[in-house]
């Protein structure tokens, strides 16, 4: 009976959405506003800034290696989204530096770029995708954006979980499929996992709101 | 097509963050009025699916990403004011939490892949399905409308990256709008098999009757043709802008000169006639790739006829 209330406040959301739960948050006595605050001056500041302010964008660097050590973030992610993100960055300095543009040259848009999605990506480990629906609302977003972000999470799961079920079905009819790699057939497979998925979308929109979600 | 940080200057910024924020706002407040209840669950599906679908991206030159948009195959399934709210929903998801598109750039990018390409994509889909009727020609309208929408909104963001200077207009347009026309081929097929594949399974899940209210159509396509004069057309347009003209008057012409990134002249009629080619060619595919799904709908309706 652990689940049920009488008599107290509890939160609108359901338990997939509590930020905390199961996972370790670092720097969880920050409120997630706060980290999106400090996120945001952190990128907008070093988006707007010329790279004379050399000290700025070293700093924030420092800063942000600072607070992943202090945080204890896995590294090895961190890195691999930051190596395959580079070449976004690479590509547009490339491109600045190879045509005279008008803009900034491509030693700023290369700072600039790696500072930002250093920024985001050390905000993004200290932050659980289940904050992000709460932080929304409290920052006065509309209701209807808000649902389809927090569906948006926990459909991510239902898709995983039919498209597993789904395979497993296909296995067990001991299914061959004729070649490797068939447009059709890959194209009425996600037709399916969409049909088969909105049915228990539905079901999880409706318990949720029962249970008070607006 | 996810422009990162410090790519776009404050100007473009602004002016791209208040085109999408009046878009989101008015695609909001209709969905808000007239999606019944029981549909809501399947703006989150529909953000689910596109988001897993915007996994998979490879780096464009110009500093962007090339991927599905999936903006034209939510339009066509739910409707275009939801597909712009689906679609701001996984780019902001995106954009804080796995840095895919800046925060400062967020706005660009709402307005190119979740105004632009919805906007396109369900005005296109609208368009043809008037002109060929039945599935074969929904299916082709989807597949069309996937092609449009993804050139669109390349063409919308080349746009603001030679507007920003961070790249010329020269290298931005050609590099991002080729290689899109090439990306739409794949989007326009993807969304039109999996369009069908919907359609066949669940036709009441498909909102055929509201795809695109032509009421709304002329607030969504008024807040396109404003990013369009914008953002596009001060380099495509071969006559001399009025920004120009001032400076011709003022006779500052020649200092300014130096500063303006290359303009429409260097590329002559060749561009346009590629672009209309494009536009045939991917026509000619769309139509093609519904004779070959919908195979049997001609002898179906016969025999519905003779009974």
């Amino acid at each position: 009976m652990s689940g049920i209330h009488f008599g107290q406040h509890h939160t609108p959301y359901a338990p997939e959405f509590r930020p905390t739960a199961g996972v370790r948050v670092p720097f969880a006595w920050l409120a997630p506003e706060w980290k999106l605050a400090v996120m945001l001056t952190l990128v907008v500041v070093t988006a707007v800034m010329p790279l004379t302010w050399w000290w700025w964008h070293g700093g924030a660097g420092i800063f942000l290696v600072g607070v992943a050590v202090a945080g204890r973030i896995a590294l090895k992610p961190l890195l691999w989204r930051v190596l395959w993100l580079l070449p976004f960055v690479a590509g547009a300095a490339l491109a600045a530096a190879w045509h005279g543009s008008t803009g900034p040259g491509w030693p700023t848009v290369a700072a600039r770029g790696g500072v930002c999605l250093l920024t985001v990506l050390v905000f993004a480990a200290v932050t659980p995708f289940g904050a992000l629906p709460g932080v929304l609302r409290r920052l006065g977003v509309p209701a209807l954006l808000v649902t389809t972000m927090a569906l948006m999470h926990r459909y991510l799961f239902v898709l995983v979980d039919e498209s597993d079920r789904m395979r497993r079905a296909r296995t067990c009819r001991t299914f061959v499929p004729k070649r490797r790699f068939s447009w059709g057939l890959n194209a009425e497979v996600i037709g399916r996992l969409f049909v088969r998925a909105s049915e228990r979308a539905e079901r999880i929109y409706l318990a949720m709101c029962a249970r008070g979600w607006k | 097509m996810h422009i990162p940080d410090g790519f776009v200057d404050v100007k473009t910024a602004i002016a791209a963050s208040a085109l999408a924020v009046v878009g989101l706002g008015y695609a909001l407040n209709q969905v808000r009025r007239e999606l019944p209840a029981r549909r809501v669950p399947l703006l989150g599906l529909g953000a689910a699916f596109v988001f897993a679908a915007q996994m998979v991206n490879f780096p464009v030159i110009g500093g962007t990403s090339g991927h599905l948009v999936g903006g034209a195959l939510i339009a066509a399934l739910l409707g275009a004011p939801a597909a712009v709210v689906v679609i701001s929903t996984v780019l902001i998801a995106q954009c804080f939490l796995f840095a895919d598109g800046g925060v400062t750039a967020l706005g660009v990018n709402i307005f190119n892949m979740a105004v632009v390409a919805p906007v396109v994509g369900a005005g296109v889909y609208k368009g043809v399905c008037r002109l060929l009727s039945g599935r074969r020609g929904q299916v082709a309208a989807v597949a069309f409308a996937g092609w449009c929408s993804t050139v669109a909104a390349s063409l919308a963001c080349a746009g603001q990256l030679a507007w920003s200077g961070t790249v010329g207009w020269a290298v931005a347009f050609p590099v991002m709008t080729g290689v899109h026309m090439l990306i739409g081929i794949g989007e326009g097929a993807i969304s039109a098999l999996v369009f069908y594949a919907v359609v066949k399974a669940r036709p009441e899940l498909v909102n055929n009757t509201q795809a695109l209210p032509t009421r709304s159509f002329v607030g969504y396509g008024l807040l396109v043709v404003v990013g369009v004069a914008l953002f596009v057309a001060p380099f495509a347009c071969p006559w001399p802008d009025g920004l120009e003209s001032v400076a011709a008057k003022l006779g500052f012409e020649q200092a300014a000169k130096q500063s303006t990134i290359s303009p429409m002249k260097d590329f002559g009629v060749a561009t346009p006639l590629a672009g209309v080619v494009g536009a045939l060619v991917a026509f000619g595919l769309a139509v093609f790739l519904s004779r070959l799904l919908v195979k049997n709908e001609l002898t179906s309706t016969k025999t519905n006829a003779a009974t």
